[in-house]
This record gives C-alpha cells, sequence and structure tokens, in this order.
C-alpha cells in the first residue's frame, strides 16, 4: 500500500467500503424478516473493487454493473434510500421498484443497470462507447462483470469489437474465482483472464482487487488510458465472495479454511489497519463515520417502509410508447 | 408511380434514412464492401463513409447489443442481422436488453433501435435457412414487429420505425427481393400501426402478413373464378396489433382463413384465430381455419419445400371448406 495518500482520501474510501457492507448487512437481515424478496446477491468482501474504481470515473461517464451491483450504485451517488426502496419493490426505488435487487438504474448518473444475464452488459456497453466515438466526445464507459462472464460468447466478441474498432470502454472483470459455484480452474482451459484480453490486442493488468489503493491507482491510470488513447482497456480484479452467491447456498463448492483465509485479507479490516498505522484514522474518526452510516440507513429503511407501491393500474406504463400510444 | 423491386425499395429507405439524419448508420454483417447480402446497401460504403456503414465481425448478439448501447447513447442505429435464422443467437439481447429496460428501468432509458432482416422459405436453401419466427418476435412486449409486403411498405416503414422512441424489428421475406412492385411517391413514410385491406371481399377473410401476402392474393384470384369473393387482409403490423381491422372484415365475411409460413403449433396464425374467437365469435360462420407450415424442418428438394410451406392451393381448399 502506498503512503502518499492524505487523511481525507483515506477516510472516503474507507467509508464507501463501509457503507457498502453496513447497507447489506441490514438488506440481509431485512429479506430475513421478508421484507425483501427474489434475488439478495451481496457485494460484502468485493467493497475494495467499487469503493476504489467507481470514483475514477466522471459523471458524464457511464457505467454498466451486473445483478451484484449495490456497492457500484452506491458509490456512483445514487441516494441509500432510492436503493433501499429499490429492494423494497417500492415506486420511490431508482428504478421505480421494478427491477429489485438485481437492476438499479439511474440515468442522471448514467448509470445502465443492474443487468442480470451474465455477460450481457458487455456488448451494451461497446455500443454506449461506440455513440460516444462517433458523436466525438471524451467519455468512457465502465463494464463490470465477473469471472462467469469470460466463459460466454459475448465476452470474447465483445473484446474483439471494441478493440477492432477502438471503442472507450473500459472492461473491468471482478474476479471473485467461482462463476456461482464453479471454480474458475474447473470451467476455463486459460485462468488467466487478463491473458485472454490481450489476445484481442487489448492492455490488460490484473489488480489486487482486496487492496482499494491498489484498486484506485490502476482504475484511474486506465480510465485515462482510455480516455486519452481512445482504445479499450481491461483489469482484473482479484476478489472474494464472503457470502453465498445468493441468499442462501449451501457452498459446496468451497471450503471453509479457504473463505477465513480470504477473511483474513478483508478489504475494509486491512484497509482499517493501515490507516491507523499511518495515523490517518483515529477511533474517534472511525466511529463518526460508523454512526453516520448508521443514521443514514435507519434513514433509507424508514423510508422504504413509508414509501407508496406502485399503483397496479401503472403496470402497462413504460412497456412502450410510440405505435402503441396511436392505436 | 414508378415501377422497382422490393430490393430497390429498401435501399430507398435506407439511403434516405441516413441523408435525413445524421444519427442514423449502418451495422451488420456483409453491409459495407459486399453491398448487403440482398444488395439493399450497395453504393453505400463509398456514399455515406466507414464511420456510417460498419461491416461487424460474425458476432449477432454483440452487433445488436451494441446497437442497444449506441441507440442508449443518442444514436439512432439501424441493425442488419443477415437472416432470422442467424437471429437467434442475439435472441438474448433482443428480450433481456432491447425490449425490457424501459419497463424495467422505471421509464428512464429508452431504446430507439431498428433491426432489419431476412426471413422466409421458399429459395431452397435447407432446414438452417428457412425459417420464418417473426411470430416469437411478436411474443414480446416492448418491441414493435413490421412485416413489409410491399414495394411500398418496405421503403416507408423503415422511415416511420426511425421515428419511434422503441425498438422496432423488420422482417422482410427474402422472396420478396426480386419482386416488382409500384411505388407510391407521395408516401415516403407510411402508417406503422394499421393492417391494411389489398383486396375487398365478402364471402370470407384471407389473413396474413410478409410473403405469403402474395399467395392470399392469388388464393383469392382463384376463388374469384369459382364465384368467391374473397377479403385480403395484410396484417403488416404484428405488434401492436390491429385487432380491429381483423374484425371488422371477420364480421363481414363471417369467414375466416389465417395463413402463416411458421409452424401451426404455437404460430402468430394461431394468436390471430384467438383473438377472432375473443372478438367475433357470435358473427362466425365456421370455426376460424389456418393455413401454416407443416410440422417439420424445411426440406430443400423443391418438391417436399414446396410441400410443407402454405401455398394458393391449400388457401383455396381451406376458403372452400369453410363456404360448405
Amino acid at each position: 500500500m502506498t503512503t502518499s495518500l492524505t487523511r481525507e482520501q483515506g477516510l472516503e474510501l474507507l467509508r464507501h467500503m463501509l457503507r457498502i457492507r453496513r447497507f447489506e448487512e441490514r438488506a440481509a437481515e431485512l429479506y430475513q424478516r421478508g421484507k425483501i424478496h427474489g434475488f439478495l446477491h451481496l457485494y460484502i468482501g468485493e467493497e475494495a473493487v467499487a469503493a476504489g474504481s467507481i470514483p475514477s470515473f466522471t459523471n458524464e461517464d457511464a457505467i454498466v454493473a451486473t445483478y451484484r451491483e449495490h456497492g457500484h450504485a452506491l458509490v456512483r451517488g445514487t441516494s441509500m434510500n432510492q436503493l433501499m426502496a429499490e429492494l423494497y419493490g417500492k415506486a420511490t426505488g431508482c428504478a421505480r421498484g421494478r427491477g429489485g435487487s438485481m437492476h438499479f438504474f439511474d440515468a442522471s448518473r448514467r448509470f445502465y443497470g443492474g443487468l442480470a444475464i451474465v455477460a450481457g452488459g458487455l456488448p451494451v456497453a461497446v455500443g454506449l462507447a461506440l455513440a460516444d466515438k462517433m458523436q466525438g466526445r471524451k467519455r468512457v464507459t465502465g463494464c463490470y462483470f465477473g469471472d462467469g462472464a469470460v466463459a460466454e460468447g459475448e465476452f470474447h466478441e465483445s473484446l474483439n469489437l471494441a478493440a477492432l474498432w477502438k471503442l472507450p470502454v473500459l472492461f473491468l472483470c471482478e474476479n471473485n474465482l467461482y462463476a456461482m459455484g464453479t471454480a474458475l480452474a474447473r470451467h476455463q482451459s486459460q485462468p488467466d483472464i487478463a491473458a485472454k484480453a490481450r489476445a484481442y490486442a487489448m492492455g490488460a493488468d490484473t489488480v489486487d482487487g482486496m487492496d482499494v489503493l491498489a484498486v484506485e491507482t490502476a482504475t484511474g491510470r486506465a480510465v485515462e488510458l482510455v480516455r486519452n488513447g481512445n482504445r479499450p482497456y481491461f483489469l482484473e480484479y482479484r476478489t472474494y465472495r464472503f457470502r453465498a452467491h445468493s441468499m442462501y447456498d449451501a457452498e459446496l463448492y468451497r471450503t471453509k479454511d479457504e473463505v477465513d483465509d480470504w477473511k483474513r485479507r478483508d478489504p475494509i479490516a486491512t484497509f482499517e489497519q493501515h490507516l491507523r498505522q499511518t495515523r490517518l484514522l483515529r477511533d474517534q474518526e472511525l466511529q463518526q463515520i460508523e454512526a453516520a452510516i448508521a443514521s443514514e440507513i435507519e434513514d433509507a429503511v424508514a423510508f422504504a417502509e413509508a414509501a407508496p407501491w406502485e399503483p397496479v393500474e401503472d403496470l402497462n406504463k413504460d412497456v412502450c410508447t410510440g405505435v402503441r400510444r396511436k392505436t | 408511380m414508378t415501377k422497382i423491386t422490393y430490393r430497390e425499395a429498401v435501399r430507398a429507405g435506407l439511403r434516405e434514412a441516413l441523408r435525413r439524419d445524421p444519427r442514423v448508420f449502418l451495422m451488420g454483417e456483409d453491409v459495407g464492401k459486399y453491398g448487403g447480402t440482398y444488395a439493399c446497401s450497395k453504393g453505400f460504403l463509398d456514399e455515406f463513409g466507414p464511420e456510417r456503414i460498419r461491416d461487424t465481425p460474425l458476432s449477432e448478439s454483440t452487433f445488436v447489443g451494441a446497437g442497444i448501447g449506441a441507440a442508449l447513447g443518442g444514436m439512432r442505429p439501424i441493425v442488419e442481422v443477415m437472416t432470422v435464422n442467424f437471429s437467434l443467437l442475439a435472441l438474448d439481447q433482443v428480450l433481456n436488453n432491447a425490449a425490457t429496460l424501459r419497463h424495467m428501468s422505471g421509464g428512464q432509458f429508452n431504446v430507439p433501435l431498428i433491426v432489419r432482416m431476412a426471413t422466409g422459405a421458399g429459395r431452397q436453401v435447407a432446414a438452417q435457412h428457412s425459417h420464418s419466427l417473426e411470430g416469437w418476435y411478436a411474443h414480446i412486449p416492448g418491441i414493435t414487429v413490421l412485416t413489409p409486403a410491399t414495394v411500398t411498405d418496405a421503403r416507408g416503414m423503415l422511415l416511420s420505425a426511425l421515428q419511434e422512441p422503441d425498438p422496432v424489428f423488420i422482417f422482410e421475406h427474402a422472396y420478396l427481393y426480386s419482386m416488382e412492385g409500384e411505388l407510391e411517391e407521395s408516401q415516403p413514410a407510411v402508417d406503422i400501426s394499421r393492417a391494411a385491406v389489398r383486396r375487398s371481399g365478402k364471402d370470407v377473410s384471407l389473413i396474413t402478413f410478409g410473403g405469403s401476402l402474395w399467395k392470399a392474393l392469388a388464393a383469392a384470384t382463384q376463388l374469384a373464378q369459382e364465384g368467391i369473393e374473397a377479403e385480403v387482409l395484410d396484417l403488416r403490423v404484428l405488434r401492436p396489433l390491429d385487432i380491429g381491422t381483423i374484425l371488422t372484415s371477420a364480421r363481414k365475411t363471417h369467414r375466416a382463413v389465417v395463413i402463416d409460413e411458421a409452424w401451426r403449433a404455437g404460430s402468430f396464425a394461431a394468436e390471430v384465430s384467438a383473438q377472432i374467437m375473443e372478438g367475433a365469435f357470435y358473427d362466425l360462420d365456421a370455426p376460424v381455419a389456418r393455413v401454416c407450415s407443416e410440422e417439420v424442418p424445411i426440406p430443400y428438394p423443391k418438391h417436399l419445400e414446396e410441400a410443407a410451406l402454405p401455398q394458393p392451393d391449400k388457401i383455396v381448399k381451406a376458403a372452400r371448406t369453410l363456404l360448405g
């Protein structure tokens, strides 16, 4: 870890990670209490990736994420109220409650989902970048996906097309080692994911995804490479999911020892320790951060509880407009 | 009125779209250097340049998905998927992204994308290149499905589709590209919400779309020689379906035959038939009949292919049966 970090920067990164973790811990509890339904894929363990990478993008840039996107939306700046309401399925949610956990959207922040078909977001990101290039805008599209996506045809097609057409996309692979329950080495003949990107004539780095500073440095550099070089780039973050794939999962595919080993590298605990060692964090500050987050979460839960449901009469609203409207 | 081929009509529509709006661009397999598999974009690469006429790799899912992204990013992409057969590789993008994003995002994102493709059988290209799957697409809420059967629609529907804020899928029957027809010059853009009565009659309604329109019209001519006046309806738009025009015709003739080149079970003809039963049951003098493809992969030899597909004589026979 580097030492040129300022107190403000350090506390901000810690705050981002803690917000994600506490938000999700509360979401898991609300799921058990029957307030949240369907699928709920927790990001706990992987917080350093979203916290360290999302701030590298400007407001004009675009983000395309997956069904494990709570952290990305929180760091991008969508309000916790809207996100919690979305988990509840309420009308004041960031997608009017229609998407739930897997489908966060926020047009005002160019956050294009929350797309829950593995690798399905890559072609969309390529197209967003194509639109920017054709309109002469110096924007970057950041496209997040997991290690499972590298087995899909769309991964290979999209890397090829982005490199062929020199499109400003940053591909961000969050490699948590498991495609749901299938280990990378059990589904890939070449488990070095960055090597696959290089095969498409694209620059690629592998980053320690448990180290928020390493993520921040690598992503900041990659975003500028894409923006100024007008070509795609690829980052693979090596990270780990501490919780089940979704809410229930017998975890037959990995050992407790393995999970414990990774938990010793908890991105929040290790970064907290680093901040203390470099005298950037005191107990009082940590307490203040935790208290502010706890209060934000309480407000978000109250907001979601009090929020209205979308009226059933609006069920057919926004399916499509145009022709339908005229008939 | 000008005589023009369907292929030239499609090309005229595309060319006009590209000239009118700088946000419009064409993307797909062999649309550039090759000039389009069906020559619908011949000469465009020279006229509009490689930025707007984009040859893609054989990556249907990704270039359709890229069309979605480009549409979200403010462009007006026209994506050509060479044929409906290859569009199966892009179905995930169509269904899970293009058709779904507006509703699922609570109305925040819309996808003004046009996807064109050739469809249909009848050219002896065997079981993997002869599908008629526009009915599958018409099953999906969130998209508009058009089936131009005339040269006027081949040109005009594209221009109207470009005005839509949501995805529009245009199915051009491969058999029609060489067909000549009279282009109605006065109407560059056409209505894309209504079915059209292509021939008026009082005894039976022949309801169809796309390539089968011409078979239905041939059947109507034959029926006229026997003194049966068939009304021929061209659906034009499969989704949203103009059920009003269908019911008006069924109530007038009291008999309906639905002709659809897709396989019979689960066909679009089944949907039309069900909606006629729901809306005009007591006006019918006979059950709705269907003429569809046989339930087989479409074979290569001419005599077997012809036997597998709807043909004018099968339509005539179905109409006669209804009239007792």
